[in-house]
């Protein structure tokens, strides 16, 4: 099964169990977590099912596209289901069998992983699942977000593309995994690999990075005091990217370090809170009558 | 009606493999206390568990509790009864209170005075009813080290809940929890079992055997266990069984099926930790060795299933495991590059504590400690190089990419890269060494550089800690000190190191790190911080020797300094308490302390003033002994001090036969409690002896 294949056949499952299928983020992210339609709708008591594929970059772990399983963009494929269903075990399971997983072929087991993003003011109990011994999918109830209490809770189901496809395909090097017949993820992506990590490493300037660390900082408080959760939030995004460009190029010393992070955190929080209190401001939409309320 | 089975199995999504027996103890514990205080007696209780079910089976339960007679005391007969003989209506409110009329009032003397009872028999109720009613509280009060929620529930559990078996006897118990039901239907293996009723508790079991869940925990060890064994005999190989290991994976399968694969040859080149690490920690694979304990290209997992398509999964497993020790390869060969010195100088940009510098600053301050050991232990020549090479280069493997992905390696790879850059033996052997004890129960570190740079990088983590006002408070101690602190402790229980006291050490390491301007806070005030929390790890200590409590706190006196003395001591007295004269000799020092409280604090000995033979005798015991004591406490030889102390038991009785301390002369009275004080002081470096108890 090529990955377009496999991301097809995600999409449709997901569809059919009614989430909503969205688009990758047009702002840079670290992880689908970050992308707005889990940070910020996982929020609040609005349910909520969504499933897209998120490039997410990693500018450390660019290398110049010659590490077989390392690179600085890899592809996420999130799923929120909000509040988690009763049955989200049976479920995931199902959609390995659309990707031609046969579980009574494999060894397919549920390893205790506790996911945190401290940055981000994220938290959340659940497992890796492990596909003969590999990791493919990261099973996670979000317990916080943004600092405030995830309720009801969402249940986030990120695969990892790359290594399910190279699993599936039974490649050693993700740069020859096939994309779609006769394109390999090499032609796609091995040139703005081999770019990212150069410029992330040597080219980018930490003078210009550190300023608009600065200025994406101002106008994400900026848009705040406006009550403008999501042009604020979409800045928080640029604040976390430059801080992992800054990162990456070694220019933000051990002791600084804290101070950043700190910074992309409180203004998480802020856009958390906001989001909560501008749903509520619009009585909540997507809350039906009847049948959301507390059991 | 016969006694019935109680049966309980709590169906979850899976539990994380290291909560689960502490889950199953907690259930059997709370579970057996609830029916108790229910007055239901039963039988034998059994627990069950997988990674998706914990479960009770509690044996011979009685059918319902036994009818009791009831009596509660109400108003005194004076209120009770009116002028005209007749209940007054205190009594008829009394009644009503109770559910009952004034025809179930009796009276009855109670100490000395009449009242009125209620009498009341109260029928036994059902068990299946009271269990049904009771068991949601039970599951309720569970806790877990780590407890979570899912979907709109506000309860918190290990995992969410999924099912419910409630089952006395045949009868379904249906009690809710969690938004669930109990019933008598129970989940097999998730691919090779389905749902199945159980029709009785007894036959639990079973049932799930024939839908692939091996229930019992110790059965499913034990099948593992046999599994290997089975694989050792069919290939001739030697599967060494880490039993910590052997615990999480039986806790990950509910049916094991042990299946082997290999790996290239190529990467027993690697170090063998570096292998085992890779195998055990990351995949939960058993490492396999040849009959001389030489590591194999092969591994064993334990897959949760039965015996369909092994290859496969093993080919699966292979794969994973062959990326694995391709980075690990990588890391190596990487590693084998970097110098130690430029190691060592990276380590400038790691924290050490949150506002406490570097990693760096913190191995420049374990150099500069052990220099200043080097007069005191006397160490010299090739000793001396080996501790302050060692020393320097402590932490250089921090560096390196393979103790980046493998932290629990810390040590082991400091050694093994060292001595590729042709470090000595000594220096490399400190470098591994330095990292033990690493938890409670663990082995001190062996060689003289090995052990003090442990003691020394200890120590200096709890008092930089100590210095920025951070200490382990209840559960929380992120930074290990309590651990560290007592790893300091075992080190110095050792007599090798009695010339290390902890006020010196602490001196020590608070001096470096005013030298270096890490101290933030006054010197003293963090000495007598760390005095205290020391005091606490000395206090185990004694505990885990078994020493008596009241020994232990005679012992502790607020500037126990020497944790060898101090265990010497506590021998002496556990051999002494065994001795019949050994309570005159406390009777006598307890009764010299607590008249010396009575003078003044410093009153000094006139000897004119001695009148009677006894306080002369007195006074010239007090002077040998003291001397002898003395010089028995600088060798630190706790029986040599307590002998000499000894001695003046009998004179002090005399003393106290005939002399009367109290005398009306103040002059006199004082000069005696100066000599009672000087008794007192003397004993008091040995042990405040007027802790211990007797028997009466």
């Amino acid at each position: 099964m090529n990955m377009q294949d496999i991301i097809l056949n995600l999409q449709s499952f997901w569809s059919k169990q009614g989430c909503v299928l969205a688009q990758a983020y047009d702002v840079e992210t670290g992880a689908g977590t970050m992308n707005p339609m889990t940070f910020l709708r996982s929020l609040g008591p609005e349910p909520w099912n969504v499933a897209y594929v998120e490039p997410s970059r990693r500018p450390a772990d660019g290398r110049y596209g010659e590490n077989p399983n390392r690179v600085y963009q890899h592809h996420q494929f999130q799923v929120i289901m909000k509040p988690s269903p009763d049955n989200i075990q049976e479920v995931y399971l199902e959609s390995l069998k659309a990707l031609g997983i046969n579980p009574l072929e494999h060894d397919i087991r549920f390893v205790e992983d506790n996911w945190e993003n401290p940055a981000m003011g994220a938290a959340g109990l659940g497992w890796e699942v492990w596909l003969d011994g590999m990791e493919v999918t990261q099973f996670t109830y979000f317990q916080q977000v943004g600092g405030l209490e995830a309720d009801p809770v969402s249940v986030e189901l990120t695969y990892g593309l790359e290594r399910l496809a190279s699993y599936i395909q039974n490649k050693e090097n993700i740069y020859e995994l096939t994309w779609v017949d006769g394109v390999t993820y090499g032609d796609i992506f091995k040139q703005p690999e081999f770019e990212h990590s150069k410029y992330t490493f040597e080219i980018s300037d930490a003078d210009k990075l550190f300023r608009w660390f600065e200025q994406f900082e101002d106008e994400a408080k900026r848009a705040i005091e406006e009550n403008l959760v999501f042009p604020a939030y979409d800045y928080v995004l640029k604040c976390s990217h430059t801080f992992n460009l800054l990162d990456a190029r070694g220019a933000i010393s051990v002791t600084e370090r804290p101070g950043y992070l700190g910074r992309v955190r409180a203004l998480a929080r802020r856009c958390a809170k906001l989001y909560v209190a501008e749903r509520e401001r619009l009585g909540f939409p997507m809350l039906k009558e009847g049948g959301e309320a507390h059991a | 009606m016969p006694n019935r089975d109680w049966l309980l199995e709590i169906g979850v999504e899976e539990m994380p493999a290291r909560f689960v027996s502490g889950s199953l103890a907690q259930l059997k514990e709370k579970m057996l206390k609830w029916l108790d205080e229910h007055h239901i007696s039963y039988g034998v209780a059994e627990t069950f568990a997988t990674p998706r079910r914990l479960s009770i089976r509690v044996r011979d339960v009685v059918e319902g509790q036994a009818d009791v007679e009831e009596e509660v005391r109400g108003p005194a007969k004076r209120i009770a009864v009116g002028a005209d003989g007749g209940w007054s209506k205190a009594a008829e409110g009394f009644a009503r209170k109770q559910g009952l009329t004034t025809a179930d009032l009796v009276l009855e003397e109670f100490k000395g005075e009449t009242y009125v009872f209620a009498r009341r028999h109260v029928k036994g109720r059902a068990t299946l009813e009271l269990l049904t009613e009771g068991v949601p509280a039970v599951l309720s009060s569970l806790t877990f080290p780590k407890s979570m929620r899912w979907g709109n529930r506000r309860l918190r559990f290990i995992r969410p809940v999924r099912w419910l078996v409630g089952l006395f006897g045949e009868e379904v118990v249906p009690f809710s929890f969690a938004g669930v039901t109990a019933g008598n239907v129970t989940r097999g293996h998730r691919f090779l079992g389905g749902e199945a009723t159980i029709p009785v508790a007894d036959q639990y079991e079973s049932v799930l055997k024939n839908e692939a869940v091996m229930v019992d925990v110790e059965a499913r060890r034990e099948a593992i266990r046999s599994q290997l064994a089975v694989l050792e005999e069919e290939q001739g190989w030697k599967i060494p069984i880490d039993e910590d290991l052997l615990e999480e994976v039986t806790h990950l399968v509910e049916i094991p099926t042990a299946l082997y694969g290999s790996f290239d040859e190529a990467y027993l080149e690697l170090p063998a930790s570096v292998l085992i690490t890779t195998m055990r920690e990351h995949q939960r694979y058993f490492p396999v060795e040849d009959a001389k304990g030489k590591l194999l290209p092969f591994f064993i997992t334990v897959r949760n299933g039965d015996e369909h398509s092994l290859d496969q999964v093993a080919r699966g497993n292979e794969k994973v495991l062959s990326a694995r020790l391709a980075d690990a390869r990588f890391f190596f060969e990487e590693d084998k590059k970097l110098k130690i010195e430029t190691a060592v100088d990276k380590l400038n940009h790691v924290v050490f504590f949150e506002g406490l510098g570097t990693i760096g600053d913190h191995v420049r301050r374990i150099r500069a400690l052990s220099e200043a050991l080097l007069d005191r232990l006397d160490i010299t020549g090739e000793a001396q190089q080996t501790l302050l090479r060692a020393a320097d280069i402590c932490k250089f493997d921090g560096s390196t990419y393979m103790v980046n992905e493998f932290p629990e390696l810390s040590g082991v790879m400091g050694r093994v890269y060292a001595t590729q850059a042709g470090e000595t033996e000594e220096v490399a052997e400190a470098i591994e060494e330095h990292y033990y004890p690493r938890f409670a129960g663990d082995r001190s570190p062996r060689g003289t550089a090995g052990i003090l740079i442990s003691l020394l990088d200890k120590l200096d983590a709890v008092a930089a800690a100590f210095s920025l006002g951070i200490q382990p408070t209840g559960s929380q101690d992120p930074y290990s000190l309590r651990r560290r602190a007592a790893g300091v402790i075992q080190i110095l229980a050792d007599p090798a190191w009695k010339n290390l006291t902890l006020s010196f050490l602490f001196d020590l390491a608070l001096d470096q790190l005013e030298k270096d301007g890490w101290l933030k806070r006054p010197a003293e005030e963090v000495k007598e911080e760390l005095t205290a929390f020391f005091e606490l790890r000395l206090k185990a200590l004694l505990q885990e020797e078994g020493v008596r409590y009241d020994i232990i706190d005679a012992l502790l006196t607020g500037d126990s300094t020497t944790p060898s003395l101090l265990l010497d001591k506590a021998r002496v007295l556990a051999q002494e308490v065994e001795k019949d004269d050994f309570k005159l000799v406390v009777e006598g020092f307890s009764r010299a302390a607590n008249l010396a409280e009575k003078g003044e604090a410093g009153l000094t000995i006139n000897r004119d003033l001695l009148e009677a033979w006894a306080e002369r005798e007195l006074l010239a015991t007090i002077r040998k002994s003291s001397e002898a004591f003395t010089e028995r406490e600088a060798r630190q030889d706790a029986q040599g001090m307590f002998q000499e102390i000894s001695k003046l038991a009998p004179v002090i009785h005399r003393f106290f036969d005939e002399v009367l301390v109290m005398d009306e002369n103040p002059e006199i009275r004082n000069n005696r409690l100066a000599l009672l004080q000087q008794i007192d002081e003397l004993v008091s470096r040995f042990a405040l002896f007027k802790k211990i108890v007797f028997a009466s």
